[in-house]
């Protein structure tokens, strides 16, 4: 039997199941994705989109299966700053006492020394990713003064920062202003011929048909994946939102 | 005493650094306030506000516990503070009860059980100085105590300043680089638990929890940045702390409670005139006579 050369695959989630205390949240799900590959994400609230991003992070462990980043376990996938997360503006303190410049610099705070104080590499790293995001005019800023565009972007920011290979975006397009979301489309862009690797989720349809190579329809477990082209039909669809077409979902143009 | 307090400022300030226990329960209770109003600004942004309460409260047993067996009192304190959470964890995992309620449930558990242990247990314990706190009689061995718990937490705290804050802010992220998030978890617990030790001294366990949140909720109040938060917080504290016991002094009030007072006193002011979240917000009053 020919052995698969795990190092081509950025990620490689083999059969994994998650469950929060006996319920299930996603079980026998896999996933291989290459450098510069970008996958849309798509399934219903509570489908476990969100889990699968938990488990590739580390932040759920797994209680069957095996996930392989760059060929490594997760845990040194953490320790190597591979992935970054960034997160749906609903799940942030948008009241935290903190500005731009400060959550861009979180990013490098696990390749800084316990103290985590910046060196000049690190305050070049923040610069940098704060200007790709168009917002170097707010780098003091509170995050609770920004827009949710601008509060998406500093996110984005932050793992750019992090020099992470692999992006993991939850709704990176949910409640963005229209020149962030033309931003957020140009970085895609930018990440994907870096050789970077996208997982992102979204609930709109026509982002999934303008940005992604590839799609994953989840509802608990992998209801299809390939080329969107292929995979993203109407039937596929109506099978992943539990039997509701997509016309009635997303209108009648998508 | 019979003099008028307020002949002079210069007299109502000096007059009772005259007394040697007024000088250690000021010194002592500026420590103290230091210390929980540090660890008040992770409290109030991580909103573990009712954690706060119910683990100074669940300190109660292992300080009479620790007493009884001539421990320091911390180490029975740490053991229960952080058992109780556990304790939290475990039935709200394994029951259909509700956090909160959960909660409420086990500190009062805790608290009860300490309640009767001092009841039962014959020893020199004051039940009143532990509910009420005694800053105005701290022992000298309670004094190295302090100061010892006090400089841990500090250092604790300091060193890890930047990923505790991360912690508060976005645990995910923290997990994804790679810091150890459950450590910081237990490490904010662990420093709970002292902090709740050495308040109790100055202001007691049922205020205790003033202490570990009124600081926090009123710098937050006052500022957007983390640092400038942590700092009020302090000042604030220590500020309450000084007030508190110079009122109780020459009005001969209870301690405790004119400290947590003074505290909450504060926090009314920034509610109302703070100035950006003030409801009467200071600087558009003053921008209107400019």
């Amino acid at each position: 039997m020919e052995s698969i050369n795990y190092q081509n695959f950025r990620i490689d989630a083999e059969n994994i199941c998650v469950d929060y205390n006996g319920k299930v949240a996603l079980y026998d799900a896999n996933l291989r994705l290459k450098p510069g590959q970008i996958c849309g994400l798509v399934g219903m609230n509570g489908a476990g989109k969100t889990t699968f991003f938990n488990a590739l992070t580390g932040f759920v462990n797994i209680s069957k299966g095996k996930i392989r980043i760059n060929g490594e376990s997760v845990r040194s996938a953490q320790k190597d700053q591979t992935i970054a997360y960034v997160p749906q503006n609903e799940g942030i303190d948008s009241q935290f006492p903190i500005s731009v410049w400060d959550v861009v610099m979180m990013g490098r705070y696990g390749s800084m020394n316990i103290f985590r104080c910046p060196r000049e590499s690190d305050v070049q790293a923040v610069k940098n990713a704060i200007e790709r995001v168009d917002l170097t005019d707010h780098l003091s800023t509170p995050i609770g003064n920004l827009s949710g565009g601008q509060r998406k972007r500093t996110f984005l920011a932050r793992a750019i920062a992090q020099r992470a290979s692999i992006l993991l975006l939850d709704e990176p397009f949910s409640g963005v202003d229209i020149r962030t979301e033309k931003l957020i489309s140009e970085l895609f862009i930018q990440f994907k011929n870096e050789g970077k690797t996208i997982l992102l989720s979204t609930h709109d349809m026509i982002h999934v048909r303008e940005f992604c190579d590839l799609v994953l329809l989840i509802n608990k477990t992998v209801v299809a994946y390939g080329e969107t082209s292929e995979v993203f039909t109407p039937e596929n669809i109506t099978t992943t939102f539990g039997g509701i077409s997509p016309d009635f979902l997303f209108g009648p143009e998508s | 005493m019979e003099l008028c307090p307020f002949l002079t400022l210069d007299s109502f300030i000096t007059e009772p650094l005259t007394h040697d226990f007024m000088r250690k329960a000021l010194l002592m209770s500026s420590l103290v306030a230091a210390v929980c109003g540090f660890l008040s600004s992770y409290l109030t942004l991580k909103g573990w506000a009712l954690m706060g309460d119910a683990v100074s409260h669940s300190v109660m047993p292992g300080v009479v516990v620790a007493y009884a067996l001539g421990l320091p009192f911390s180490l029975g304190a740490f053991i229960f503070g952080v058992g109780s959470v556990a304790l939290i964890g475990f039935i709200k995992q394994k029951s259909r009860v509700k956090e909160d309620t959960v909660i409420g449930l086990v500190f009062t558990g805790f608290f009860a059980l300490g309640i009767v242990l001092v009841s039962k247990i014959k020893s020199n314990i004051d039940l009143h100085s532990i509910l009420f706190g005694s800053p105005l009689g701290i022992s000298l061995s309670d004094v190295k105590q302090t100061i010892f718990i006090s400089l841990l937490v500090v250092i604790l705290l300091s060193i890890f300043r930047k990923d505790l804050m991360l912690y508060c802010f976005d645990p995910r992220h923290a997990k994804t680089v790679g810091i150890n998030v459950f450590f910081l978890h237990y490490l904010l617990l662990t420093c709970l638990s002292l902090a709740a030790v050495v308040g109790l001294q100055s202001v007691g366990i049922i205020l205790v929890v003033a202490m570990l949140i009124t600081p926090g909720a009123t710098a937050y109040l006052l500022t957007d940045k983390f640092d400038n938060m942590t700092v009020i917080s302090v000042l604030s504290a220590i500020i309450s702390s000084l007030i508190g016991i110079y009122v109780s002094f020459w009005f001969d009030l209870e301690t405790g409670g004119s400290i947590v007072l003074a505290q909450t006193f504060i926090f009314l002011f920034a509610f109302l005139f703070a100035p950006r979240y003030g409801i009467f917000k200071l600087k558009k009053l003053f921008a209107g006579y400019k």
